[in-house]
């Protein structure tokens, strides 16, 4: 008799957790879901931002066709023959790489620093913050002005101690442009990393290093052999979602640096076939492309991390 | 002895280049907003005027403070609507034992990572479709895909780790899972709920992607593409002692919020990615 009970009681918790969640999977169905599949859908159309519902299959022409010219001459078009859609590739990769490494040791630099005990401390945390806190598109402002090829504050720095001659043109060059962009992104995000590693660095037990000190361990050797390994699966993760991050970049790309090849990336190949070139279904399939691959990190990254998602060890 | 100094010293030489170079660019950005004319065009790392004309003229205008309501008004009730949402799907998902569970964190925890971009198509029709364009209701629908996931991931991490011991005397009586939620557990939410709304208020406040594809006129704009839009005649003409106001305005909220909420928001970013 009681134990029907608790398994009715079980019947009756387990509709209202369906209960619980439709509303909110409604939601993401609508808001996530559709639009994904629209936009799959419109890659294999020839769609266009005014005829959206006019559009009309076409196969897999957006990502490859070979037209032939007759005379056994011909060529490749398409997202996969696009050398722009591939430099766009490159650079977002470059960009993600470059910057997450950076990221990643300033970010453990920082952490270190955060995790001494010394006066002050609370202070110098708020404002290592502030950056995370500021708008992209402000930081991204903010930064075109320091970086001013004329009035800009930062090659008036570099010339005072002599590191550069001339005024550099940071952001109009394609020498430097990348080197601006990811200047903001580093100095945005650090912050996030040096917390997200901080949070690690103190779940380290104090006892260990006390241990290390009373056998005079030297303290690089202790960093190597203790606090880094200790610390890896924290920085891994924030590596991996400072990495998804980063292979989305748009808004300090189309702030910074517009209209320039040599820091198109991804999401702004994509939203500029999108909506200003008015080859909507182009930019469908670069969307979906693009997708794809993030989609794909994201898999291997759950998979290989086998994450705790029941909460059994919690 | 002296080595023990010498350290000392490379230490706070340490923390003070860390925290001059996060204050560096606000500081500036200030000093710019503080000058005029000829001012502007003269490099100098000490503040040399104090001259509020640039406040003035973005604020006279009506259009910015117009905007800046738009964005207060579209980050709150996206704030209030995703907390409302996800508070009942946290309890299901960290409370109620039922199949598909695992599959379905995944799920939320993979649409958190998504590209905007890989939706933007989608919702563009959907949101002609539902007559939506142009209107600061697109914005409140669409961002529902970065910050419901979030706050839902957030405080189902919470839930999970309060004690059964608070429910079990309830479930007991046979008091409602509605009850449940409301007479047990929001009393013992507040705190991970003002830390995920303050995050998830930021993440609207800041987002660019849609608001510049969703809003067509200048009314309607959120101060992201408001401050991205604004420009001079020609390249020589950019006003940036301007731009620089309306910067300082928009995130003068922001830092007062992280200097109060630190502990808050550090604990809330850390529990939203250590942990997922």
């Amino acid at each position: 008799m009681k134990a029907n009970n608790i398994s009715r009681l079980t019947r009756i918790r387990t509709r209202s957790a369906w209960a619980f969640l439709a509303p909110m999977l409604v939601v993401l169905l609508v808001v996530a879901g559709w639009p994904l599949g629209r936009t799959i859908y419109f890659s294999f159309t020839d769609a266009s931002l005014d005829l959206i519902s006019d559009a009309r299959w076409v196969g897999v022409r957006n990502y490859l066709e070979y037209v032939d010219f007759g005379d056994g001459e011909g060529r490749y078009y398409g997202l996969l023959a696009d050398a722009r859609w591939w430099r766009s590739v490159g650079n977002t990769i470059w960009f993600s790489l470059v910057s997450v490494s950076i990221e990643t040791v300033l970010g453990l630099i920082v952490a270190l620093v955060l995790n001494q005990q010394f006066r002050g401390r609370g202070l110098v945390r708020a404002a290592v913050l502030i950056p995370w806190a500021i708008p992209t598109i402000v930081s991204a402002k903010m930064w075109a002005w320091m970086l001013h090829d004329q009035f800009g504050i930062l090659n008036d720095m570099l010339m005072r101690v002599g590191l550069i001659s001339d005024p550099v043109a940071w952001t109009a060059s394609p020498d430097t442009a990348m080197i601006a962009v990811m200047i903001v992104d580093i100095w945005k995000t650090t912050p996030f990393m040096a917390l997200l590693i901080l949070a690690g660095l103190q779940m380290v037990p104090g006892d260990l290093y006390e241990a290390a000190k009373l056998d005079g361990v030297s303290a690089t050797r202790v960093f190597r052999k203790i606090t880094l390994p200790l610390i890896m699966p924290a920085m891994l993760v924030a590596v991996v979602f400072r990495s998804l991050d980063a292979l989305r970049i748009f808004d300090i790309v189309y702030v910074l640096t517009p209209n320039t090849d040599a820091t198109r990336t991804m999401s702004v190949f994509a939203r500029e076939n999108l909506f200003d070139f008015d080859k909507f279904a182009y930019g469908s399939a670069a969307s979906t492309l693009m997708f794809l691959v993030i989609a794909l990190i994201t898999i291997v990254f759950i998979l290989a991390s086998r994450m705790d998602l029941e909460g059994k060890n919690s | 002895m002296k080595l023990d100094i010498l350290k000392r010293l490379g230490f706070y030489a340490l923390v003070t280049i860390i925290v001059l170079q996060a204050l560096f660019p606000f500081y500036y950005a200030i000093l710019t907003s503080l000058e005029d004319g000829q001012a502007l065009f003269e490099i100098n790392y000490l503040p040399e005027a104090l001259n509020f004309i640039n406040y003035q003229s973005m604020l006279s205008g009506g259009v910015f403070g117009k905007q800046i309501l738009n964005s207060v008004f579209v980050a709150s009730v996206v704030v209030i609507i995703s907390l409302t949402l996800a508070v009942t799907a946290a309890y299901a998902l960290s409370r109620i034992r039922f199949r598909g569970r695992g599959l379905l964190l995944l799920t939320i925890l993979s649409v958190s990572m998504f590209p905007q971009i890989a939706v933007l198509a989608g919702l563009f029709e959907v949101i002609r479709w539902l007559g939506l364009f142009n209107s600061l209701w697109a914005l409140v629908f669409s961002y529902m895909i970065f910050t419901l996931p979030f706050t839902v991931w957030v405080l189902t991490t919470f839930m999970r780790n309060l004690p059964i011991e608070i429910e079990e005397a309830a479930i007991m009586d046979g008091a409602s899972s509605l009850t449940i939620i409301r007479r047990v557990f929001l009393p013992l939410m507040w705190p991970a709920m003002v830390t995920t709304g303050l995050l998830a208020f930021i993440h609207a406040w800041n987002e660019f992607l849609f608001a510049l594809t969703f809003l067509s006129t200048d009314g309607q704009r959120t101060v992201p593409v408001a401050i991205a839009m604004i420009s001079g005649r020609s390249e020589f003409e950019i006003p940036w002692g301007n731009i620089m106001a309306a910067s300082v305005i928009v995130t003068l909220p922001l830092v007062a919020l992280v200097l109060i909420f630190q502990r808050k928001i550090v604990s809330g970013l850390t529990a939203g990615a250590v942990k997922g």
